[in-house]
């Protein structure tokens, strides 16, 4: 029956779209898991070695990193960790969003914003808003490793180092569960002093062998930890986004085939209905 | 007898968590015996094995490839680089590595990285060592 030709396509292509969602939900609930598994496991370390960076900012220490020493603020930087791929929902656009406030902020007291980027998203978000793009990493992964990411914090901390930038912060994806990621921004250098009152005492470590060369080691080991910490957790995240997406776009679908099949089937009683009245028109004609 | 919060953690997992009565381990510049009450320290550590002997007067032995040690009024951190149960650690491995190591060293001409080679070296030799005295351990 020619009737509802165009419904009837319609319908095939939101199926042939849904079968896509359905297969890319499943796929990211179980890369999830893993991310999940590998974020869990690197907590500790990063939770650790950050108290133990927060005891040595409390310390009043021979020797003075110029990790350790907070300047006056003409420049920051921002390593953002974004996702490499999309249909994710909201995840990239809502930490973008957080960022770019927080850039609008920075710009009205007249400091300005270096940014290194992590995953393919804010490399094409930043190209085409715009920003001072100072290193950019694409094609992470999901299983980045330390060696991957090194380049990319390299230039940021050299530019601390040589006093280019002031601040460095991090902007990556927190993961609460699944439903729920919150962007969030740390700052990482100059490092923060952990608030804890028992500490406010003039104190300082025994080093060995010697501080310079320690603390050296310990805040390399904890920005390049902090960094990595923050793509896995992040891969986590986008998983999780991913699979909420597109278990929403598959009942999306679902809820649209219904009503094109509601149509469909309306079109095509009356077609009938009309053809019947035809024919009935026609017997009485004769 | 007196007690110290002891957290061994690794870039991979936690090891250890828990009270403990001693630890020994090798620092940077040497062994290191730590007890409650030590003052704050901080060293980096060597390949080398870690011992923790508990509560209950029971010692566990793990191995640590490299990293820090922090010593805090209430609180003993160590970050390892790689850490394992010294059960876990696989003999017949350790032994291999160390003779892959010995063999990249000997065989320098050929253009082996001589830095890497060394440290692969002391590597493998802190496993075999820390096995060792696992072993002695176990005989006692």
């Amino acid at each position: 029956m020619a009737v509802g030709k165009e419904i009837r396509n319609k319908i095939d292509n939101v199926e042939n779209t849904q079968k896509i969602t359905r297969a890319m939900q499943m796929v990211a609930a179980s890369k999830m898991r893993r991310t999940q598994e590998r974020m869990r496991q690197g907590r500790p370390y990063a939770e650790k070695i950050r108290q133990m960076i927060g005891h040595l900012a409390n310390s009043s220490p021979e020797y003075r990193h110029t990790y350790m020493v907070s300047r006056d603020v003409k420049r920051v930087g921002y390593i953002v960790v974004s996702s490499d791929r999309g249909l994710c929902g909201g995840l990239n656009v809502n930490l973008f969003r957080m960022l770019v406030r927080e850039m609008v902020d920075w710009q009205s007291k007249k400091v300005e914003v270096d940014l290194g980027l992590i995953g393919n998203k804010a490399g094409a978000f930043f190209r085409s808003v715009g920003g001072n793009v100072v290193a950019a990493l694409h094609d992470v992964g999901e299983k980045p490793t330390v060696a991957d990411l090194v380049g990319g914090i390299k230039v940021m901390l050299d530019a601390y180092e040589e006093g280019r930038i002031d601040k460095l912060f991090i902007v990556s994806n927190q993961f609460v569960n699944t439903m729920t990621q919150r962007p969030v921004s740390r700052q990482l250098l100059p490092l923060d002093a952990e608030d804890d009152s028992s500490m406010k005492h003039r104190w300082d470590y025994i080093y060995e062998p010697d501080a310079r060369q320690l603390i050296e080691g310990l805040v390399m080991r904890f920005i390049e930890s902090q960094v990595y910490q923050a793509v896995i957790e992040n891969g986590a995240c986008e998983q999780a986004a991913k699979m909420v997406a597109m278990k929403a776009a598959t009942d999306n679908a679902e809820t649209l085939i219904e009503e094109l099949k509601l149509i469909y089937n309306n079109a095509r009683q009356a077609a009938i209905t009309q053809e019947i009245a035809e024919i009935v028109g026609g017997a009485a004609a004769v | 007898m007196a007690t110290i919060h002891c957290d061994i953690v690794s870039a991979e997992h936690e090891i250890f968590s828990g009270a403990v009565t001693m630890i020994s381990l090798v620092g940077s510049i040497g062994e290191l015996g730590i007890l409650p009450g030590h003052a704050p320290l901080l060293t980096g550590i060597r390949p080398g094995p870690v011992h923790l002997t508990l509560e209950n007067g029971e010692d566990e032995v793990f191995f640590a490839s490299g990293g820090f040690l922090e010593v805090q009024p209430g609180i003993i951190t160590i970050l390892a680089d790689t850490a394992a149960r010294a059960e876990d650690l696989d003999e017949a491995a350790a032994v291999e590595a160390r003779e892959a190591a010995e063999r990249a060293l000997a065989d320098q001409a050929a253009g082996t990285d001589f830095s890497l080679a060394a440290a692969q070296l002391a590597e493998a030799l802190a496993q075999s060592r820390t096995l060792e005295e696992l072993r002695k351990r176990r005989r006692r």
